[in-house]
């Protein structure tokens, strides 16, 4: 699907230019574009998930310069001029950011859907607070759902990859 | 056993699967992008009950960007307006004649995106003329009660069915000689699996071929075939549904929605792929809710023994009967009820009543309303602990089932085939401190503090099934595996079941690991498409290593047989002179002259022994000679606020035995999660009726699922009592934390108020329900 | 889960926010956090022709101690509340609200101005801010304006802000040193609404009188609400368990809960009891160190 308006036509579109994962991207888009389908649907980035119709989940969740932000719950063309980053934006080259890794190895995830919006929330966490305790992770990721893993393993996940940034740093 | 450069059972083996999650490259059916494809929104009933007088679309089809608006007449002329479901009932497709439940689908837009879609639903316009609503079995089968299956030829009111299990004349006399009788009365909420993912389906069915293509969010794709085959009428040969990465199950994907029909049907007569991706409100409004059963359980005691045990049960199956369940099992796997308890008698029965609500009632996590029966007993024993004032670990262990007991014939005609109750029982005793907790709520009782200690002794049946009692729809519950090593001695294992994040990709290459000395990164695991596995049931009821486990285990054996002809033949010796220590064949006496698997296997292609087959694989359909039973106790500690009743769990901790633990790390994770789901069901979840039938818990703003805040942190311990039966002595183990401890937590909310006479609260056990019962005894502050 | 159609414009200063508003009356609606505003209109419950987009008007941002007051801009997000310093000791009734806002996420975009006039009686900030006797100011075609937060809402949703005025800040007065508050919310889990839900503030004078105390309850009543006998019964009063307990039990009596899933009305009174004597303990206790 070409970076254009879905199904709309002028003169109710914008054009915006986002910055995601660090490419510039431009389209034409209708203000009530949600920013997860902007995503999703007009730049085909599928990493970002979408799981409830009240703000509820958080499975939707991405950074907006720097901050976790509901991605349905933002219009794309508020995100206009600003920087997106999402799932698919987490790896350097081939290298697997150290929250990627950590979920892995602490069996973080289980079915995945929860898990880009978790990684990403974690990676804004631990920009602020390298060092978390359980209760501050937990905290962290209290606006967002999983229903799989009972959350534990995702606490471990992020105090790993905590530990691995502080090693690096 | 393999060696540990191998990997196979027990070994905590980092998740295959995880490589294209993490990087956010999962396959989920709303990632599916086909050319020219359309989207499909559903239009829903705001009545829970009316006539439907007349649709009108004429607005909606003419909105620029509307492909087609489909309702009830138009899938009627195509015999599709009504559908079988797999409790051999019928279930509307889209509405005609009435709507039946609130947010039953009446119309469908197929539009060029669902922005437009969804504009275009609300110029349908339907004229509704409202109807009495029917919101509880009681009021269902009461006299005068308005008949919501009018459509239906021979049914004069809401009854669907009644069901009976165990002896009813040797019960009756255990009750006329108790000492004791305790009994309880008590409501299993209706609760939601509600995954994260919704359900969903891409419909591509191609004009010129006659192939239909479904993407689609199934726990059970080949059954699912069949299926759209009988209910479509398209040829099987020309299906293939394709279950891809599923973003949670629990149940929820095991039956056929309305949704998906339509979409079938839309692309069939538009030429186009199809997509119907339901929001968050469709999915806890119309799909398969759970549980909603009202139970009440009676406990004889004779000289301080459990002696009989009678349950009466009436179950809410909303407006279709759908549940998914074993045919000859109306209340699934119920009668299980007498748990890890020695009961000489038990008679259980059920009556089923049509409602104006959603259909279902089996599903998240249940293992077929084994949660219900487990729940019963279990706060059942409880309170008999209180009304004999005995501790409640104590009573429960002078009644277990004894290890020298098994394999042991319940009298309900389970044949349990391996325990060790008294082991888990002392190992969660021990790690919980049992004796100096009991001291210690003693002591904050003293002080004005309220605390509870809540244990649960669940056993489980799961590994549905043999076919001589079980089958869901007609079709026998075997499962099946197709081992295929190539010649560089790496390969690929199909399979009948399908993970919806349990980790099938890698236990399951586990298994070949163990059976065939091939390490897991060495074998693919492929499930879900139709065209390219074996036939099986699914996965759900926790069966998938219990069949399809098994089967594994089976094929890669036979392929390791195989394998022996051909090291004797490399090793021109005979088949009796070698021994097997994965990953090779060497002779007895000589382990240096050896092969490898890897050997065996190119030679299978390159250097066969005369008459025997090329090429390494098979295929073994695994019909399970009986179920496996998990087991575990479970123990939860709170504390409760006296000023607002809230209730917090200081610790909670599960002992489980699932038999051979294939991934100790995947267990786990499935156990975390299920004893979350147990908190939530206990202290939050529901989905409730207004007595017009306005559903409440359509979104997460009322249907409440905990957060990382709320949950609490879980130990874990295990015991490993082997199934006998099975091949690598393992038992299902994903739905035992949801079975087991939902009562393990409403024991500890009334553990902490039974000093003052509280015996029972009903769940959600929210914080209001608690100040009442403190109210009620002069404890609310 | 996808809004109705709407145009869609973005001022950049507050006078070309007022004339826009002023353009498209009804139909117009400003879009700050958009974290109440846009869930409703993914829902289709609200449908506005034009939204206004006030984010990039520098003017609204920025939370400061002024000379008298302190000053919240329109654009302050609840998560800088959350983690700003000036919103303790004496505005700690505004730093206790701050993290029981809806949820860690929503609280990086959602703004305590947005939430004040979004008036849903359910919300925390309104009755946070009616106990520190806060101030809204508007600015509207006529020019600004301030409306004591007390005359601010008068019923659900429903405020004395005119569709043409936009609100530009919040102002707070200084209450002095001698001062503690405390935010105590009954919720289900995080990001659910109050089942109930207190803002405490009490102002100690020279002698350790309490000398005003601010009582404003949430969930328990059309709007936001100030428990005005309970402030009466403190004002000159020692502080101590019994005045605040009879304090309480006035508090209690004065809302007007509705019985639902989160409870009934005499649960729901009783929270409110227990709540504001637990919050006038921490308060006075917190104004007295």
């Amino acid at each position: 699907m070409s970076e254009t308006m879905i199904g709309a036509a002028p003169p109710f579109t914008r054009q915006i230019t986002v910055q995601v994962n660090g490419e510039p991207r431009q389209a034409d888009v209708e203000p009530r574009l949600l920013l997860a389908h902007f995503l999703r649907q007009t730049l085909g980035l599928t990493g970002t998930h979408i799981g409830c119709d009240t703000t509820s989940c958080g499975a939707c969740t991405v950074l907006l310069d720097g901050t976790p932000v509901k991605s349905c719950t933002v219009l794309a063309v508020q995100a206009d001029g600003r920087d997106v980053q999402t799932v698919e934006g987490l790896m350097s080259g081939a290298a697997l950011h150290p929250i990627q890794q950590a979920f892995h190895e602490e069996h973080g995830l289980q079915c995945g859907y929860c898990t880009p919006g978790m990684m990403l929330t974690s990676v804004a966490l631990l920009a602020e607070n390298p060092d978390p305790t359980e209760e501050e992770i937990r905290w962290a990721i209290s606006g967002q759902i999983c229903r799989c893993t009972g959350y534990q393993n995702i606490v471990k996940a992020v105090q790993s990859a905590a530990a691995t940034l502080r090693e690096g740093s | 056993m393999a060696s540990p450069t191998v990997r196979g059972l027990g070994h905590s083996v980092e998740r295959k699967e995880d490589a294209r999650f993490i990087r956010g490259k999962g396959n989920y059916v709303d990632d599916v992008v086909l050319p020219g494809m359309l989207h499909m929104e559903i239009l829903r009933s705001p009545y829970a009950h009316a006539r439907i007088v007349s649709i009108d679309t004429a607005a909606a089809s003419a909105l620029p960007g509307v492909v087609a608006v489909v309702t009830g007449e138009l899938m009627a002329a195509h015999n599709l307006a009504w559908m079988p479901t797999l409790s051999g009932d019928t279930q509307a497709v889209l509405a005609t004649d009435k709507v039946r439940y609130q947010g039953q689908e009446v119309a469908a837009v197929i539009a060029e995106d669902p922005y437009i879609a969804k504009d275009a639903l609300e110029l349908i316009e339907v004229d509704y003329e409202p109807l009495q609503a029917v919101t509880g079995p009681q009021q269902a089968l009461a006299e005068g009660a308005p008949l919501i299956r009018d459509e239906k030829e021979g049914q004069t009111d809401n009854h669907v069915y009644h069901w009976e299990a165990g002896d009813k004349a040797a019960t009756e006399k255990a009750f006329a000689e108790a000492d004791k009788i305790v009994s309880l009365d008590t409501f299993y909420p209706r609760c939601h699996p509600s995954p994260l993912e919704c359900c969903g389906c891409v419909a591509d069915v191609n004009p010129a071929t006659g192939q239909a293509t479904i993407y689609m969010t199934s726990q059970a794709p080949h059954a699912h075939r069949t299926l759209f085959a009988i209910v479509a009428g398209l040829p099987e040969e020309k299906i293939r549904i394709i279950s891809p990465d599923i973003g949670g199950g629990f149940g929820n994907k095991v039956p056929i929605y309305p949704g998906y029909v339509v979409a079938t049907a839309a692309s069939l007569l538009l030429g186009h792929p199809v997509k119907w991706i339901e929001d968050r409100t469709g999915n806890l409004i119309s799909t398969g809710f759970a549980r909603d059963y009202h139970m009440h359980g009676e406990l004889a005691i004779k000289d301080g023994k459990f002696s009989g045990l009678r349950v009466k049960m009436l179950s809410d199956q909303g407006a279709f009967y759908a549940d998914a369940q074993p045919t000859k099992f109306r209340a699934g796997l119920f009668h299980i009820v007498t748990g890890s308890y020695d009961i000489p008698a038990a008679w259980v029965e059920t009556d089923g009543a049509y409602t104006n609500k959603a259909p279902g009632g089996v599903a998240y996590r249940c293992s077929f309303r084994v949660t219900e029966a487990s729940y019963l007993i279990e706060r059942l024993v409880q309170t008999a602990a209180y009304e004999l004032g005995v501790d409640p670990a104590q009573l429960r262990m002078d009644n277990f089932i004894k290890p020298e007991q098994f394999p042991y014939t319940s009298a309900t005609g389970f044949e349990y085939d391996s325990g060790d109750y008294q082991t888990a029982m002392d190992l969660c005793l021990e790690k919980l401190g049992y004796k100096e907790l009991r001291a210690e709520q003693a002591k904050a009782r003293d002080e004005g503090r309220l605390i509870g200690i809540g244990v649960a002794s669940f056993t489980e049946v799961v590994g549905a099934g043999p076919s001589k009692t079980y089958d869901i729809a007609g079709l026998k519950m075997f499962d099946s595996a197709e081992l295929r090593i190539h010649p560089t001695g790496k390969g690929v294992l199909k399979l009948g079941v399908k993970s919806q994040g349990q980790g099938h990709e890698t236990t399951f290459a586990q298994i070949v690991a163990e059976e065939l000395g091939i390490p897991p990164e060495d074998i693919e695991v492929q499930e879900g498409d139709t065209d390219n596995t074996p036939y099986g049931l699914g996965t759900y009821a926790s069966r998938s290593t219990p069949t399809a486990g098994a089967a594994t285990s089976v094929v890669a054996r036979k392929l390791r047989a195989k394998a022996q002809t051909i090291a004797a033949h490399l090793l021109e010796c005979s088949e009796d002179d070698l021994e097997w220590t994965a990953p090779r064949f060497s002779v007895k006496g000589a382990p240096d002259r050896g092969v490898s698997i890897q050997d065996c296997v190119f030679a299978a292609y390159t250097n066969m022994p005369d008459g025997l087959e090329h090429g390494f694989e098979g295929v073994t359909y695994y019909d399970p000679p009986n179920m496996t039973f998990p087991f575990g106790t479970y123990a939860v500690v709170v504390e409760i606020d006296r000023g607002t009743g809230q209730w917090k769990p200081l610790r909670v901790v599960a002992v489980d035995d699932c038999g051979v633990r294939i991934n100790p790390m995947i267990v786990e994770g499935q156990i975390m999660g299920g004893l979350t789901e147990g908190y939530a069901i206990a202290a939050m979840e529901l989905i409730d009726f207004d007595e017009d039938g306005n559903c409440i818990g359509s979104n997460f703003m009322d249907y409440l699922i905990p957060t990382a805040w709320e949950t609490p942190h879980f130990e874990l311990g295990e015991t490993v009592t082997p199934s006998p039966h099975h091949p690598i002595g393992a038992k299902g183990v994903g739905e035992s934390a949801t079975v087991g401890s939902p009562a393990a937590y409403v024991n500890a909310i009334v553990d902490a108020l039974a000093h003052a006479g509280v015996r029972n609260l009903e769940m959600p056990v929210t914080p209001d329900k608690v100040w009442a019962a403190l109210s009620e005894v002069g404890l609310a502050q | 889960m996808y809004p109705s159609r709407f145009d869609y414009v973005v001022p950049q200063s507050v006078g070309e926010a007022v004339s826009l508003l002023a353009e498209h009356g009804d139909e117009g609606k400003v879009l700050a956090g958009g974290q109440s505003l846009i869930p409703l209109m993914k829902l289709r419950f609200a449908s506005p022709g034009v939204l206004v987009d006030v984010n990039r008007i520098v003017e609204l941002e920025g939370m400061s101690q002024e000379d008298g007051y302190l000053r919240i801009g329109a654009l302050v997000r609840h998560k800088e509340c959350e983690k700003s310093e000036l919103l303790r000791g004496r505005y700690g009734v505004l730093g206790t609200a701050a993290p029981q806002i809806s949820d860690p996420i929503v609280r990086n975009l959602g703004t305590v101005c947005g939430s004040v006039v979004h008036a849903d009686p359910q919300g925390d900030w309104g009755s946070a801010l009616l106990a520190a006797g806060a101030r809204v100011v508007a600015q509207g075609p006529s020019g600004p304006r301030e409306i004591p937060l007390s005359e601010f809402f008068v019923g659900p949703f429903t405020t004395t802000l005119e569709p043409t005025e936009v609100v530009t800040e919040i102002r707070v007065p200084d209450p002095g040193p001698r001062t503690g508050g405390s935010y105590l919310k009954l919720e289900r889990k995080i990001g659910d609404f109050a089942t109930a839900a207190v803002g405490v503030q009490v102002e100690l004078d020279g002698g350790g009188k309490i000398a005003r105390a601010g009582i404003a309850l949430t969930a328990v009543g059309a709007t936001n609400l100030r428990a005005e006998k309970a402030e009466q019964s403190l004002a000159g009063a020692t502080p101590g368990d019994d005045v605040f307990a009879e304090a309480a039990r006035l508090a209690a009596d004065e809302c007007d809960p509705q019985a639902d899933h989160r409870g009934t009305v005499e649960y729901k009174r009783n929270v409110i009891r227990v709540f504001v004597e637990r919050g006038l303990k921490a308060a006075a206790a917190s104004a007295a160190s």
